[in-house]
């Protein structure tokens, strides 16, 4: 398998232009003769779906969750990125797209990065005009903040809650088409497998979560817009339902598989307290706008704040030690997420950590409280600091947060090309489902930005270009294949019902998540991760042997949903430990504590690495096929990425 | 449907009916209230008299009685109506259920408190108000003009103590029932601004008080002192 | 955070559990011990522990609902002691810590109760009644692209933040679980005063509201009487005066609007 990018001819800043003007029209009145899927509503899913309906395309939605609007896209908290430069603080197109690339640790397709920097601009003036509320200037134009990794000032705000006023835009613009009858939605409901006819995406296998109903749904083309997998790792800032079932189904059935390693380990959540645990929950990185990272100087002093010995007040200021100020000068606590991360890693492994487990280091706002006032600060991040008081009983007015990185977000995904069309024809895998455009690390702010960049301005050109080149004559859900992929989730599903063992989902779920986040976490290294690709096949095995999953298929059975996703997660987990063993080098959120500069930072091999690694599915328990597109970078000039 | 049937079959057209229906309500109390502190003029009623004969027989109160009639029959139905919604869209009640944690008690008994007041109403027209117009009171001759004594009924009704009783647990009620009714008819109308409200609510407070102590304080008063 | 709480001693609680085995079923209220429950957890926590021992003794777990446990999503519910979202103001459930009960504490826990939300299962309801609210109306009519430049609206700070109050409504239901009539005023009126504040949704005000209002009453929901416990118990803060707002956004509709 050749994998073709797709890429346009030309300059870069002329690519999509260009390609937008060669890409093949469906006649207006023809739109209405093809039917597209959509799966997940999120802000990848939710724009395409109202896009493509206004547009006059038939589309049928699914999501699992009870409505569209509860998304997880809801809960990114602090921005999206657009190169408007309203600030005239030097931002341009160029300039995003050079920092997301950079940001990436060069790991990212030029093209595609730089469409989104363009098409950035637009995502802004369609959300205004939606109606989202986003934060103003006395002078009734919009407000920007800087975020993480970026020295302008290019992010748009609702307060804490973009995420959510991001996706309540889309959700209405969705509403609206489902109003109009143009888009059918399927709540509650969750994909699981894809149909192929003739080596074309030609439908899906669902089941109703309430009824259990086993239905197919026949379209023209699928688009994948469900979201990331950090759930691998069962502790992630991820919702509870998140899951990789759609996109690994597909990938079974031949969709390849980018860069499945690179995951995104938050720096600013709220530590583990306990086993019981179920989710990390995400502090916003706005917060390291304001908020003073740091750890005591020595161990000592460390394990007697531990013991509680002493309290927080009773360490000098000389004997705090603000790691990244020290290290990164010039962007002190706004480094790179994976840069924050792997420093409050070090940190902890040196002893210094605090919190009563020590895997915790210090968010501290009482500088910017002293300049600012605790009016300014709660008007900046009230919201942020209330939920830290719920979830901890502290008061983070008076003492410094706890923070500790979790998994955040998964820069792996289907591999797309230039038209976000997965290797199989006519599959789309669109927002943090791909693999997206931030390479082996994600900028803040900017997931947003590429999930409503492909459904609003990207999705809706190139489905086009397939859908012109095709027959609108559909196919039917009485064809075979589709009465196959049907008994083929039926007896899984069977299967899973008929085990009866003694464990859990969540035992193994847990168990896989403790080997995910030990050898496949922020740091990795081969011996570890050879030993993780043991354990996660005997423990795939043990699940296919003993898990325990309750009641019946024809039932609103949440056991039997979960089992199903964490099977997926076991096969996944694997991949991920192959993908990151095979890649020799450190970049970004991939972090090979082999491969290291003599200051801890992450080495390169841009020599050897410099590709996406796109794997192939050949059977059950076979080991995958590499793939490797080359990365050619002919706008940037690789570097040894530097914050300091 | 008309759009104008369709706009006060609505939920929030029936709540608007209530809402103008209730502070005219509030204004015939005023008006009613002030008429009756005749009762307090130590002039073995004949103040009273005078007013009430007036009342009676003014052109322009006649009509207003049957507006007034329109206003509770209106408020009254449409309070059904609602009732009958709302009880419908909760057919399942709660098992443990701590409303007081979260609201006013006169807020969420407004139906309670409507009926106590409704019987009474019923017990107080048929008492003072129809025997005018059967002419089962006694007559008095003020200033050569023939009319109802009226103030007698009252000072005989007020003296039986199940009455005075009946009389001041139905103000009380009609207290809470305005406490919240007053300041909920603007909010249904629509007005709630931080510059206003709290002056709405601070005079719905007052009103509420001192219009049923003025009420109950009439009975009390011929009970204990006449 | 476990580090500096000193009173971190296990409870043990017992729970009574409203369970449905479906939309035909009566239901009833269970009751089940919930022992070894740390303070630190949160209520979902806790009834996922509760969940995995009922698995290994061959009882089918808990249904509810819950997704981003993080406040947002509005996908948890559950009447916990007599209020949605339990004793916490301003909390979701999934944000309401264990350390707000006491050790032997009897907690019981029912599904939201309205007409427009039939109980999925034991404490899932269908909330979709919201969904067709919005699609009534809750937008502004704009397709993708052809937009103006976001700077070409200004918009006064102190509207724009208003306007993001009433935006921040995550549909959990709460406003409708609380209220003594069922009544869905806070939700509706969140959406139509967001929209009625902001220039691009001037355009549609009219059509807006009254569309909305009238799908409202078609879905089931009871009438508001300003009762005001929506939103005491709205985990986001949404303010009656969205109501008023909502009241008035459909009188001056009902008045001047076209539609007959």
């Amino acid at each position: 398998m050749i994998l073709d990018s797709k890429i346009p001819e030309g300059a870069l800043a002329e690519k999509w232009d260009k390609h937008k003007f060669n890409v093949k029209l469906v006649n207006p009145a023809n739109k209405r003769k093809y039917d597209v899927i959509v799966v997940g509503t999120g802000l990848a899913g939710a724009s395409a779906a109202a896009t493509l309906g206004e547009l006059g395309y038939n589309v049928k939605a699914f999501c699992y969750q009870d409505s569209p609007r509860r998304a997880h896209s809801i809960a990114a908290q602090g921005g999206i990125n657009a190169a408007k430069n309203y600030q005239n603080d030097g931002d341009s197109v160029f300039r995003l797209f050079y920092d997301t690339i950079k940001g990436g640790d060069y790991r990212a397709r030029e093209a595609n990065v730089y469409r989104l920097a363009q098409v950035s601009v637009d995502i802004i003036d369609q959300c205004v005009a939606q109606g989202v509320p986003f934060a103003r200037e006395y002078g009734g134009l919009l407000a920007n903040r800087s975020f993480g990794g970026a020295q302008v000032s290019r992010t748009f705000y609702a307060r804490g809650q973009t995420g959510q006023q991001l996706l309540l835009g889309a959700y209405s613009a969705l509403s609206r088409q489902i109003a109009y009858g143009k888009v059918k939605m399927y709540p509650r409901t969750e994909m699981l497998d894809l149909v192929m006819v003739d080596g074309k995406a030609r439908g899906i296998i669902t089941r109703n979560m309430v009824t259990g109903a086993i239905e197919s749904h026949s379209g023209h083309a699928v688009i994948l817009a469900t979201g990331g997998y950090g759930n691998v790792f069962f502790l992630s800032t991820n919702a509870m339902g998140c899951n990789a079932t759609a996109i690994w189904r597909a990938h079974k059935k031949g969709a390849l598989f980018g860069n499945p390693c690179f995951t995104q380990i938050h720096p600013t959540c709220i530590p583990v307290s306990g086993d019981y645990q179920s989710k990390l929950t995400l502090m916003s990185e706005s917060l390291r706008n304001d908020g003073r990272v740091w750890v005591p100087k020595t161990q000592e002093m460390a394990q007697r704040l531990r013991r509680n010995e002493i309290t927080v007040a009773q360490i000098a200021e000389e004997d705090r030690d603000y790691f990244l100020e020290r290290k990164y000068p010039a962007f002190g606590n706004l480094v790179p997420r994976d840069v924050a991360s792997r420093n409050a890693k070090l940190a902890c492994d040196e002893g210094r950590g605090v919190g009563t487990t020590g895997l915790a280091v210090y968010l501290d706002f009482a500088d910017a409280i002293k300049r600012d006032g605790q009016d300014k600060v709660a008007a900046k991040y009230g919201n942020l600091f209330e939920m830290y008081a719920k979830i901890t009983g502290e008061n983070p007015y008076e003492t410094p947060m706890r923070i500790y990185p979790a998994v955040h977000y998964t820069m792996g995904g289907l591999w797309v090309d230039y038209n976000l069309m997965t290797t199989i024809p006519g599959l789309y895998a669109t927002g943090e489902c791909n693999f997206s455009d931030h390479g082996a690390n994600r900028l803040g702010a900017s997931a947003l930005m590429q999930g409503l960049a492909d459904g609003y301005f990207v999705i809706p050109y190139t489905i086009g270009d397939y859908l012109a080149q095709m027959p609108a004559n559909r196919v039917e859900t009485s064809h075979p294949a589709f009465a196959e992929a049907e008994r083929n989730v039926r007896d899984g599903i069977q299967q899973l019902l008929s085990i009866n063992g003694t464990k859990t989902v969540d035992e193994y779920h847990k168990e896989l998540g403790h080997i995910m986040w030990n050898y496949c976490g922020m740091a990795r290294n081969a011996e570890g991760l050879t030993k993780a690709k043991g354990m996660i096949r005997e423990l795939r095995a043990d699940f296919w042997r003993n898990v325990k999953v309750m009641g019946v298929n024809e039932e609103f059975n949440q056991t039997l949903e979960k089992a199903g996703r964490v099977a997926d997660f076991l096969e996944l987990g694997e991949l991920m430990v192959d993908d990151a063993l095979n890649r020799n080098e450190s970049c970004g959120g991939h972090f090979r504590e082999e491969y290291q500069t003599p200051e801890n930072e992450a080495l390169r091999d841009d020599a050897n690495y410099a590709y996406v690694a796109a794997w192939e599915y050949t059977g059950p328990n076979q080991p995958e096929k590499l793939h490797k597109e080359e990365l050619k970078f002919e706008n940037v000039k690789l570097t040894q990425r530097s914050y300091k | 449907m008309s759009w104008f049937t369709k706009t006060f079959s609505s939920s929030i057209g029936r709540k608007i009916v209530m809402s103008i229906t209730g502070l005219f309500l509030c204004s015939f109390l005023v008006v009613h209230l002030i008429g009756n502190l005749q009762l307090f003029n130590n002039d073995g009623g004949q103040a009273f008299n005078v007013y009430s004969h007036f009342m009676g027989h003014n052109p322009v109160i006649r009509v207003m009685e049957f507006v007034l009639l329109a206003g509770f029959v209106f408020h009254i139905w449409d309070a059904v109506a609602l009732t009958r919604r709302n009880k419908a869209a909760r057919p399942i009640a709660y098992a443990v259920n701590h409303p007081e944690q979260n609201s006013n008690w006169s807020s969420r008994n407004m139906g309670l408190l409507g009926t106590v007041i409704l019987v009474f109403l019923i017990i107080h027209l048929y008492n003072f108000f129809l025997p005018t117009k059967t002419g089962g009171l006694d007559k008095v001759m003020i200033d050569g003009v023939m009319v109802d004594n009226l103030y007698i009924r009252v000072a005989e009704s007020f003296k039986i103590w199940w009455y005075v009783v009946l009389y001041v647990i139905s103000m009380i009620a009609l207290a809470y029932h305005l406490m919240h009714g007053f300041q909920s008819a603007f909010q249904t109308l629509g007005l709630n601004h931080k510059k206003y409200t709290p002056a709405i609510k601070g005079f719905g407070y007052a009103f509420s008080i001192i219009v049923c102590l003025g009420f109950a304080a009439m009975p009390l008063y011929f009970f204990l002192f006449k | 955070m476990a580090g500096n709480n000193p009173n971190l001693k296990p409870m043990n609680l017992t729970l009574r559990v409203w369970r449905q085995k479906n939309n035909h079923d009566a239901g009833k209220l269970e009751t089940y011990k919930a022992e070894n429950i740390s303070p630190e957890m949160s209520f979902l926590e806790m009834l996922d522990v509760v969940n995995e021992n009922l698995a290994h003794t061959g009882v089918d777990p808990i249904a509810f609902d819950h997704d981003c446990r993080e406040g947002i999503c509005g996908m948890c519910s559950l009447f916990i002691n007599g209020r949605p979202h339990g004793p916490e103001t301003g909390t979701t459930t999934c944000q309401l810590h264990m350390r707000k009960f006491k050790d032997g504490d009897t907690i019981t826990i029912e599904p939201w109760r309205a007409q427009p939300f039939p109980v999925h299962k034991d404490l899932s309801v269908d909330r979709s009644a919201f969904d067709r609210i919005i699609q009534a109306g809750g937008y502004v009519s704009v397709n993708t692209g052809g937009v103006p430049d976001a700077n070409a609206i200004p918009i006064p700070k102190s509207i724009a933040d208003k306007a993001f109050d009433a935006a921040t409504c995550i549909a959990c239901g709460a406003c409708v679980a609380a209220c003594k009539n069922a009544s869905a005023m806070l939700f509706v009126s969140a959406k139509v005063s967001q929209l009625a504040m902001l220039p691009q949704g001037k355009v549609e005000r009219k059509t807006r509201v009254e569309n909305m209002l009238a799908q409202m009453d078609k879905e089931g929901f009871g009438a508001c009487t300003n009762i005001g416990s929506c939103a005491a118990e709205c985990p986001v803060g949404i303010s009656l005066e969205n109501i008023a707002m909502l009241n008035r956004e459909f009188i001056a509709a009902k008045a001047t609007s076209d539609n007959v």
